[in-house]
């Protein structure tokens, strides 16, 4: 038996089942959002004076990763409108653009994720604090600094499974006086090379999900954002490419996928105007 | 894999469907350059200083919001949709409202309570 209303629209509501699905899904997903969103703004008013980070996040990264999205959300509804006109070439084009556009979305995230991991805040015996991106580290630690979230607390010995006395972590940051600094670094300052020798390491930490509440709340959000453009991305690739046989038997059913899977792509772009100057710019 | 041919056998295209979506196409290509200057202003304000970081931050969520509107309003066609859609967003809209005044009004010190 054939599903009703799988194509064409409903009489009395004027919309095919998919729309009336996807508008349900985007509703829960509003919610889903909207509470990660309440969970921000509670984190950032109930902060201390003064500690909560700003200049964190390389703002052209951010607006570059914004005007991909923006860009892609344009070659979706183009798509879209040429297969309306009945030009299915075209309609490979932009929808092509749009999968490289996710590709490269997703490019700089990973970039703007390794930057966080390799970036480090090192607290030394006399009280000290460095910070900067970890260079190199000679050490004989079981796994690369580079790549494992590092946590050290407590005098690093040396010997067995641990880092050796003689080894010295290579950073390129700079001193903070104290943790206000450290939280609101001056835009474009200076850094320099520092060597720190390993036995004089009390406390060192990258700035992974644990690192903070800010940390941990930009990893959940930009994280499932990014879960979602790569389920965006694979559900317009199959459209595109393994289910394109379905233009020829029944366009109009291949015209509402297109426009199902646009819609959802469009969210994905809506979350992300919203997600920019809250991460980045506030 | 051979490719499917341009232009559907079983679709049939009237001239008045194909100006009708060359006018469309106009209106997202505007509105996409929109919503790239509206990214740009969104840094610009983010580096002007408005006198306090509360007034940055209510510029800053009005430009987003603006563009959030657009992208609702003309990619995702909201401006025209049918009312069954409009339905579950008024339903979707009451229970966000209700999640940020609950997430609101708990930050309000007269409505904590202390445990002591």
């Amino acid at each position: 038996m054939e599903i009703p209303y799988a194509v064409k629209p409903r009489p009395d509501t004027g919309l095919y089942n998919a729309k009336v699905g996807i508008w349900l899904f985007l509703a829960s997903e509003v919610m889903l959002f909207g509470a990660l969103f309440c969970s921000y703004i509670l984190l950032r008013v109930n902060a201390p004076e003064g500690l909560w980070p700003h200049h964190w996040l390389n703002i052209w990264l951010g607006m570059t990763n914004t005007i991909v999205l923006i860009f892609s959300s344009v070659t979706v509804v183009l798509a879209w409108a040429s297969l309306k006109m009945g030009q299915f070439n075209r309609y490979k084009l932009y929808q092509g653009i749009t999968l490289l556009c996710a590709l490269t979305f997703l490019a700089i995230k990973s970039v703007e994720y390794r930057d966080k991991f390799i970036h480090y805040k090192v607290v030394l015996s006399d009280g000290r604090i460095a910070d900067g991106h970890l260079q190199k580290a000679e050490t004989t630690l079981p796994v690369s600094w580079r790549l494992q979230p590092v946590i050290v607390d407590g005098h690093l010995q040396g010997g067995g499974q641990t880092a050796t006395n003689t080894g010295r972590l290579v950073l390129e940051g700079w001193w903070p006086n104290d943790e206000a600094a450290l939280m609101n670094p001056p835009l474009g300052h200076e850094t320099q090379r520092i060597e720190i020798p390993v036995k004089q390491i009390k406390f060192m930490e990258n700035y992974g999900p644990w690192h903070n509440t800010y940390t941990a709340i930009y990893f959940t959000l930009t994280g499932l954002h990014a879960l979602h453009v790569v389920a965006g991305a694979i559900v317009i690739f199959a459209i595109w490419g393994p289910l394109a046989k379905v233009w020829e038997r029944d366009p109009e059913r291949y015209i509402n996928r297109v426009e199902v899977s646009g819609l959802f792509w469009h969210f994905v772009d809506l979350v992300w105007i919203f997600l920019f100057p809250v991460l980045y710019l506030l | 894999m051979s490719n499917p041919p341009s232009s559907s056998p079983a679709l049939r295209v009237d001239e008045q469907t194909v100006e009708e979506m060359r006018h469309h196409v106009r209106r997202y290509l505007i509105v996409g350059v929109a919503l790239a200057i509206g990214t740009g202003l969104t840094v610009w304000a983010s580096l002007f200083n408005f006198g306090s970081r509360e007034i940055n931050i209510v510029v800053a969520l009005m430009i987003a919001s603006c563009k959030g509107c657009l992208v609702a309003g003309f990619f995702m066609h909201l401006i025209s949709e049918r009312k069954m859609i409009y339905s579950v967003l008024a339903v979707t809209a009451f229970f966000f409202a209700a999640l940020m005044y609950l997430t609101v009004s708990s930050m309000a010190h007269e409505n904590l309570v202390h445990i002591r």
